[in-house]
C-alpha cells in the first residue's frame, strides 16, 4: 500500500469571471504525513480542498482517494466519509438543535444505529474535552466551543484523514492552545490549511506553500521574524 | 445576540410531559374543528377548554398575556369594520354607516374562536422545544422537506440575523441615517439583497459540509419519544371535546 490518500493530478479550476483558481495543480498526501499548507488569500486553497472533497468538479485533471480515482459523485459519496473535512466557519457545519444530535450526524449517515451513534458521538466529544456539552445548542455557544464540537463532529465518523480549513480563524490564544493540544494527541495524517505559522509548526511536520494556484516547489524552512505581543520583553517561547 | 426564547417549553406540568407527538395530534384535533366553527357556544366552550389547558401547563401568565395583545391587536381591526359590513338589524347608526347585530355577533366569534385556537396552541405546541418539534413531526409522517425547512430557519435565523446586524452597524458606522427618501430605500434594498446574496452562499456551504458528514437527504435522529398510558388518556379526552364541539357546532339538536 504506498499509494497516496489523497492525490490531485494536474488539476485545473475556473471560476466563472474570474480567471484561474487553480492551474495545472498536483498534490499528493501519504499515510503518517502531517502536512501544512500556507499561501496569500486568493491563493486557491480552499478551491483546492473543495476540489479534493468533491464538492466542486474541476474543469481539467484527476482526483484520486486512497487509491481510486473519482470519476463519479457517487464514489466520492463513499471517499468522502473517510476524510474529515473541518470547514472555515464552524456555523457551517454545525446545524443540528443540540451538540450530540449534530457530533452523531456523520455515524447515523454511515449507517449506525441510533445507540452506536450516540455513544461514537459522546466519544468525540470526550476527546475534544466536551463531554458535558452534550444537550448544549450549537448556536449559543463560544467560537471556540463551536471550532472544538465542528472538530468532533468529524472525528465521530471516524476518519482516516484529517482536512482542515483555516481552523484558527477567529479563534482566541486559549482556544487556540486547545486545539492544538487536541491535534497533537492525534495520530492521523492531516492536511492544515493554515495563516499562522506558529499553529501550522506545532501541529504539522511538512510545510508547503501554495501561490498563483499552483503548489510551489521546494520545502520550506522555518525562520524567524520580528513579532509584536503583550510581554514581548519577557523571555518566551512559541 | 438575538434568539428565540421559547418562553413555554420549559416546564415540568403535566402537559409538559405528555409526549410531543401526542400534544402535536390534540393540538390539531381540538384547534381545526374550533376554527371552522360558526357558532359562538361550542367557541365558548373551546375558550373554556383552552383556558384550563393554560393552566394545567402552568404557563407564565405575564407571557401568555403578551400574546393575547399581539392577537387581539389584530382582531381590533375587525371589531372598526365588521360590525358595519354586513347587513342585518341595525343597532346604531355613525353618518351613513349602520352597525348590525349580525356583524357585531360575527366579530365576537371570530374573537372568541381565535383566543380559544391560541391558547390551545400555547399549551400544547408552544409547550414544545424546537429541537423536540423537528423530530416530533417528522416521526408523525410530515413529509421530510417540511422538517428540514423548519429545522434550518431555526438554525440559520440567528446567523442571518447577525449578518443583517453586521452589516447595519457598518451603515451607521459609515454615517447611515434611515430617511423617508430615495438613499434610504435604495440602501435597505442592497441590504436585504445583500442579505439574500450571503444567505445563498451560506446554504451552498452548509449543503457542501453536510455532504461531507455522508447527508444524502435524510436525517436520521436521535431523539426518542415514549408514550404513557395517561397521555393517551389525554388524546382521548381532546378526541372526545372534539367531538362535541363538532356535534354542538354542525349537529345541533342530535345530542342534549
Amino acid at each position: 500500500m504506498t499509494h497516496a490518500i489523497i492525490e490531485l493530478k494536474d488539476v485545473s479550476y475556473a471560476f466563472p469571471n474570474r480567471g484561474n483558481a487553480l492551474d495545472k495543480l498536483n498534490f499528493h498526501l501519504h499515510h503518517g504525513e502531517k502536512l501544512g499548507l500556507f499561501g496569500p488569500n486568493g491563493a486557491g486553497k480552499t478551491t483546492m480542498l473543495h476540489i479534493l472533497m468533491g464538492l466542486i468538479t474541476p474543469d481539467q485533471g484527476t482526483v484520486e482517494l486512497f487509491g481510486i480515482p473519482m470519476t463519479e459523485s457517487k464514489i466520492f459519496d463513499e471517499a468522502r466519509l473517510k476524510i474529515g473535512f473541518l470547514f472555515q466557519h464552524s456555523d457551517d457545519q454545525l446545524f443540528c438543535p443540540t451538540v450530540l444530535d449534530d457530533v452523531a450526524f456523520g455515524p447515523l449517515n454511515q449507517g449506525l444505529s441510533k445507540e452506536k451513534a450516540a455513544e461514537r458521538a459522546r466519544e468525540a466529544l470526550a476527546v475534544v474535552g466536551l463531554s458535558e456539552f452534550e444537550e448544549r445548542i450549537p448556536h449559543r455557544m463560544s467560537g471556540g466551543e463551536k471550532k472544538l464540537v465542528a472538530l468532533a463532529t468529524i472525528l465521530a465518523m471516524r476518519p482516516e484523514v484529517l482536512v482542515l480549513d483555516e481552523p484558527t480563524t477567529g479563534l482566541s490564544p486559549e482556544a487556540k492552545d486547545r486545539l492544538i493540544k487536541i491535534l497533537q494527541g492525534l495520530d492521523m495524517a492531516r492536511l492544515v490549511v493554515s495563516h499562522d505559522p506558529d499553529f501550522l509548526a506545532a501541529t504539522t511536520d511538512r510545510l508547503i506553500a501554495m501561490r498563483d494556484g499552483r503548489i510551489r516547489p521546494g520545502e520550506l524552512k522555518p525562520h524567524t521574524h520580528v513579532h509584536v505581543h503583550e510581554e514581548g520583553d519577557v523571555p518566551h517561547q512559541h | 445576540m438575538a434568539a428565540i426564547t421559547e418562553h413555554f417549553a420549559s416546564g415540568d406540568s403535566f402537559i409538559h410531559r405528555i409526549d410531543p407527538r401526542i400534544r402535536l395530534i390534540c393540538g390539531a384535533l381540538v384547534t381545526i374543528p374550533l376554527a371552522v366553527l360558526n357558532s359562538q357556544p361550542p367557541a365558548l366552550l373551546g375558550l373554556v377548554f383552552g383556558a384550563l389547558l393554560v393552566l394545567m401547563a402552568r404557563l407564565n401568565l405575564t407571557q401568555v398575556l403578551k400574546r393575547f395583545m399581539v392577537v387581539n391587536a389584530f382582531i381590533l381591526f375587525l371589531w372598526v369594520f365588521l360590525p358595519f359590513s354586513l347587513p342585518g338589524n341595525t343597532l346604531w347608526s355613525i353618518g351613513p354607516f349602520n352597525a348590525t347585530t349580525q356583524g357585531i355577533n360575527l366579530a365576537l366569534l371570530i374573537t372568541i374562536k381565535s383566543n380559544a385556537i391560541v391558547m390551545t396552541l400555547m399549551a400544547l405546541m408552544g409547550t414544545i422545544s424546537v429541537q423536540n418539534l423537528g423530530p416530533a413531526i417528522q416521526q408523525l409522517g410530515m413529509h421530510h422537506k417540511l422538517c428540514h425547512i423548519l429545522l434550518f430557519t431555526y438554525r440559520y435565523i440567528f446567523v442571518i440575523h447577525q449578518e443583517y446586524m453586521t452589516m447595519r452597524t457598518a451603515m451607521q458606522a459609515r454615517g447611515f441615517k434611515p430617511r423617508t427618501d430615495s438613499h434610504t430605500y435604495r440602501s435597505y434594498a442592497w441590504l436585504v439583497g445583500m442579505l439574500l446574496v450571503k444567505s445563498w452562499d451560506r446554504a451552498e456551504r452548509v449543503q457542501g459540509a453536510m455532504r461531507c458528514r455522508g447527508f444524502h437527504g435524510r436525517f436520521y435522529s436521535l431523539t426518542k419519544f415514549s408514550t404513557k398510558p395517561t397521555d393517551f388518556i389525554f388524546l382521548a379526552v381532546c378526541l372526545l371535546f372534539a367531538a362535541r364541539i363538532i356535534q354542538l357546532g354542525f349537529f345541533p339538536g342530535v345530542l342534549p
